[in-house]
């Protein structure tokens, strides 16, 4: 029990005395996961919103893989980007494993199909008749696209928040593909990870209470939105 | 107005066949749109009413067929932008967007690219006219049923379409909600000469609405023509099962008096009962169950205010009964029992004695 007080102390300490390398790996948690779920935005809701709105051959298994996707377990994406980024691997000239980059590539191949699963559901569920609706309001079809993307954005927000709930709190593929090097690419989870490992639970318990907060606060944000959306 | 005294046709359609899983849905050899006309297309659910509408508003690809619009031909698909900017649709559900109502009422506007100040100078106009101005910021989730469907007709309206398709839309509301937007729906296509083609289910809303009648069933037009052509002359068996055979004699209310009127309707005048002003234009609609025929006057003191001579002109058995159809200056029909038949000895070219009371009269108010 001693040892939990002792942690949150010592945790509180380091937070509010805005220690350099704690703050060094928030910031760079941050600044990761969030340029990971900006690109699984751009990428999720182009792909979930064709595949809501597209028939075609093999669309039914299209629709699974994308499901299966948003179960993605991160250790595999992590083995898999660490054997394409490999020094002589198919990605290998790009020189970037074991860098933050690599960290953000895999991080956003994790919340992609988290996005996209949930932008193909949030436009199904939009009426059957408003794509005919927009069309007859004389919209072209990238119009009709957008307004529809434009209806579907409180559930969007849902998409968002869950890519970076998934990242931020993701480690094994950070570890894999990071690599976990001090004031580099250490993040909060490998940090975590590395302290517990080492028994230092203070620091660790101090990295897991700023982790927690920073996934209260993003999606405190991002509710407030919401519901304010919501409530008009 | 009948299609021969008006040769300016706004849209036509030829050849439309629509499949859909290797069926086919709707199958219509030609169909002429008239300006500033409003056609009804009514029919039993599956009967091809929404398919039609959807297939001439351009959202939905046939399988063949032609359109010309103005005499320009256009794609019979959804490529065709400028053609979909220059018509309208309004489904039965209202489709509104997570926005407010003035912002819903803009939305055609904006889509046409129209700057913000001339949004600000159209709207207010659009929302005023459909009765809906004091909700211009209120959100459009948080609408009545009647308050969204009008939203949703100020939507359509704002882009000054040359055609507006409406798909039932007042079949979702209550019936009281449903008839004050009727009459107010009504009044603004005759003052705004908005060509309309209204799919329905409900006879007396096509009655109210329209200048002509087409009756759908299986994907084909069965009957289309002015309104009491169809409903007194059904071509066939289905129209007139689904029309109900009932006379209907559009006229105009002469003098009212004590909740019982005078109508003057086309070889006649009639009695009825309702509430309308002098003046107004109404539609009678007689059910044949509701007309006596005897061959000679009826005794004073009978309660049938209208009495009509007429002249036979066809005799259809039904079984238990007979369809008798007379000219009495316009068109009437009486169903007569066999024994009455016999007993009457009638037969076509005979002149008889019509009459039906004063409160078998079905009076539908129209605006002409």
């Amino acid at each position: 029990m001693d040892l939990i007080l002792e942690g949150i102390k010592k945790a509180f300490f380091l937070i509010f005395t805005l220690d350099a390398e704690v703050l060094g790996i928030t910031l760079l948690s941050l600044k990761v996961s969030g340029l990971a779920t900006l690109i699984s935005m751009v990428v999720g809701i182009s792909a979930g919103t064709t595949a809501a709105l597209s028939r075609f051959p093999g669309r039914q298994l299209v629709v699974s893989l994308i499901n299966t996707g948003m179960a993605l377990p991160p250790v595999v994406v992590g083995l898999f980007v660490t054997i394409f980024l490999w020094r002589n691997g198919p990605l290998g000239f790009l020189e970037i494993l074991y860098t933050p980059t690599a960290i953000i590539l895999a991080q956003a191949v994790i919340a992609t199909p988290i996005v996209t699963g949930i932008t193909l559901a949030a436009i199904q569920n939009l009426p059957a008749n408003l794509r005919l609706q927009i069309l007859s309001l004389g919209a072209t079809r990238i119009q009709m696209v957008w307004m529809l993307v434009k209806e579907a954005r409180l559930p969007l927000l849902a998409a968002v928040m869950a890519g970076f709930g998934g990242v931020i709190s993701e480690v094994g593929a950070s570890i894999m593909v990071g690599g976990n090097i001090r004031g580099y690419s250490r993040v909060l989870t490998t940090a975590t990870v590395m302290e517990t490992g080492r028994g230092n639970f203070d620091v660790a318990i101090a990295l897991s209470v700023i982790l927690m907060l920073l996934a209260f606060t993003v999606n405190a944000i991002l509710t407030q939105i919401q519901q304010r959306e919501r409530l008009r | 107005m009948s299609p021969g005294e008006n040769p300016a046709i706004l849209l036509k359609a030829e050849g439309l066949q629509v499949r859909r899983g290797g069926a086919l849905v709707l199958d219509i050899p030609v169909l002429d749109i008239f300006p500033d006309q409003i056609l009804a297309l009514i029919g039993p659910n599956g009967a091809g009413k929404s398919t039609l509408l959807l297939a001439l508003a351009c959202l939905l690809k046939p399988a063949r067929g032609r359109f010309s619009f103005n005499g320009r031909v256009i794609d019979a698909g959804r490529g065709d932008v400028e053609y979909r900017r220059r018509v309208a649709l309004v489904f039965q559900e209202p489709l509104l967007f997570d926005a407010t109502v003035f912002d819903n009422v803009a939305a055609g506007l904006k889509i046409r690219g129209t700057g913000r100040e001339e949004i600000v100078r159209t709207v207010p106009a659009y929302l005023e006219r459909f009765g809906i101005a004091h909700l211009a910021r209120r959100s459009a989730r948080k609408l009545s049923g009647g308050e969204a469907q009008r939203t949703s007709l100020a939507r359509a309206f704002i882009t000054k379409p040359e055609i507006v398709f409406l798909d039932e839309p007042f079949s979702s509301l209550d019936p009281p909600t449903r008839e004050e937007l009727i009459g107010d729906f009504e009044k603004i296509l005759r003052e705004t000469r908005t060509t309309a083609v209204v799919a329905t289910h409900d006879q007396t809303e096509a009655l109210r609405l329209a200048d002509r009648i087409a009756v759908m069933n299986g994907g084909r037009i069965a009957q289309i023509g002015p309104v009491a052509e169809v409903m007194n002359r059904p071509a066939d068996g289905f129209v007139a099962s689904f029309v109900g055979v009932e006379t209907v004699l559009p006229g105009r209310v002469l003098e009212t008096s004590d909740g019982v009127f005078t109508a003057a309707v086309e070889g006649g005048e009639i009695e009825a009962v309702g509430h309308v002003r002098t003046g107004e234009g109404i539609l009678c609609c007689i059910r044949p169950e509701h007309v006596t025929l005897s061959t000679n006057a009826p005794p004073p003191g009978t309660s049938a205010r209208n009495v009509f001579s007429g002249r036979i002109r066809t005799i259809t058995p039904l079984g238990l009964f007979h369809r008798v159809r007379l000219d009495c200056g316009f068109d009437l029909t009486a169903y007569v029992t066999r024994q009455s038949f016999e007993t009457l000895s009638l037969e076509e070219g005979k002149s008889v004695i019509a009459s039906f009371k004063a409160t078998a009269v079905h009076v539908i108010p129209r605006q002409t």
